[in-house]
């Protein structure tokens, strides 16, 4: 019996598995979270909540550089037969995108707050101090960062969605293995 | 620092040899409304990672009164009206004035009336007090530095440290201080 550790070519371990539901539950949370944040009538409770908006994205970072490193360091499950040349194709290139929004969101709101003529500190979870990013402060680049911010978040969401209804489908239609095998690694054998 | 210190105990002592010596306080002694235009009464809060943010209050009134026969009984009441706050960026006055600090919608006025006055050098004091905001009080200590004195006219310089989570306003904490630094010019004229 082999570790369930790392990935094999028929199954996720579990590191894969909790990265991935971590990084999943924390994507959709901070976008429900940055939709509500700007919103809510209470000033106090917008800027608690964009301040933990902001912990968790500098969270969401760290994540998503643990989970590519450990992605580069290990095999990738071979596809299940059920899955079709066309998905074949496309799911490589929806998972790199979705990659890239997880990398993209952070460092864009991570611009944001840089760039922003509040010049309110970032203090992750209120632990430590983080420092802004070299960036001219100007409210004209804070707009241009703060559209860049929704504009991703939404094309994210769009794509989680997207994510979501590929693995339903898989589930329910299809009725393979490819959402089951990212719950635990003992679903994942044929 | 020191040397404005010394710069001012010697502008003090030019001032008038009368001035601070028993004579002194009875040309002092006597009531003063406190004028705004040669006032200021300015705040800094600091934040994580160094600097802070400045403001100042740009309505205020206030009366000073000093007693004739006992500087301890002397008096001051300052009433600031948090609305004309100013920091020079309007999305964080707008933020000030919100629910999120002063309330100023429901809190128009944050009062300040002195209890005690106690003389701790030839020019200066240490004024205690109930501060009232957002429907809290607490007792706060000022110190105040006589800074001149003419005809009519009496100036102090005013400051002292605040914890706003007393006062209900700790949003920010810990990324902006919880102590409130002021600095006022307080300039009454006589009547």
């Amino acid at each position: 019996m082999q570790s369930s550790i790392t990935n094999t070519a028929t199954r996720y371990g579990w590191p894969t598995i909790i990265l991935h539901w971590l990084i999943g539950a924390i994507f959709i949370g901070q976008f429900v979270l940055g939709f509500v944040m700007v919103r809510i009538e209470s000033q106090r409770t917008s800027f608690e909540l964009i301040q933990l908006h902001k912990s968790f994205g500098f969270l969401l970072l760290g994540l998503i550089v643990l989970r590519i490193a450990w992605r580069l360091g290990n095999v990738v499950p071979t596809l299940p037969p059920s899955v079709g040349a066309l998905e074949r194709r496309a799911a490589p290139l929806a998972h790199f995108s979705l990659y890239v929004f997880q990398i993209a969101l952070p460092l864009s709101g991570w611009a944001l707050v840089s760039v922003s003529t509040l010049e309110i500190p970032t203090m992750p979870f209120n632990l430590f101090l983080m420092p802004d990013l070299p960036l001219a402060e100007s409210d004209a680049a804070e707009s241009f960062w703060s559209a860049t911010h929704w504009y991703l978040a939404y094309a994210g969401i769009a794509l989680v969605a997207l994510h979501i209804a590929a693995a339903l489908r898989h589930h329910l239609l299809l009725r393979d293995t490819v959402l089951r095998r990212i719950i635990t690694p003992s679903s994942g054998g044929e | 620092m020191t040397a404005r210190i010394l710069g001012l105990a010697a502008f003090a002592a030019c001032l008038a040899m009368p001035v601070y010596a028993a004579v002194a306080l009875s040309d002092a002694a006597g009531s003063y409304t406190i004028s705004p235009s040669g006032s200021s009464i300015h705040f800094t809060i600091g934040k994580a990672g160094g600097g802070g943010f400045d403001g100042a209050f740009g309505r205020f009134k206030g009366t000073i009164r000093i007693d004739n026969s006992d500087v301890g009984r002397s008096k001051v009441d300052l009433t600031i009206y948090p609305e004309s706050v100013g920091t020079g960026q309007g999305r964080i006055d707008a933020f000030l004035r919100s629910d999120a600090v002063f309330d100023s919608a429901n809190n128009p006025e944050i009062q300040f009336r002195s209890t005690n006055v106690t003389r701790t050098g030839d020019t200066t004091a240490l004024v205690t007090g109930r501060l009232t905001a957002r429907g809290k009080t607490f007792s706060e200590k000022f110190t105040a530095e006589l800074g001149g004195l003419k005809s009519g006219t009496i100036k102090f310089h005013v400051t002292g440290k605040v914890l706003r989570s007393r006062y209900g306003m700790d949003v920010g904490t810990p990324l902006y201080s919880n102590v409130v630094d002021f600095d006022m010019t307080l300039m009454g004229r006589r009547g």
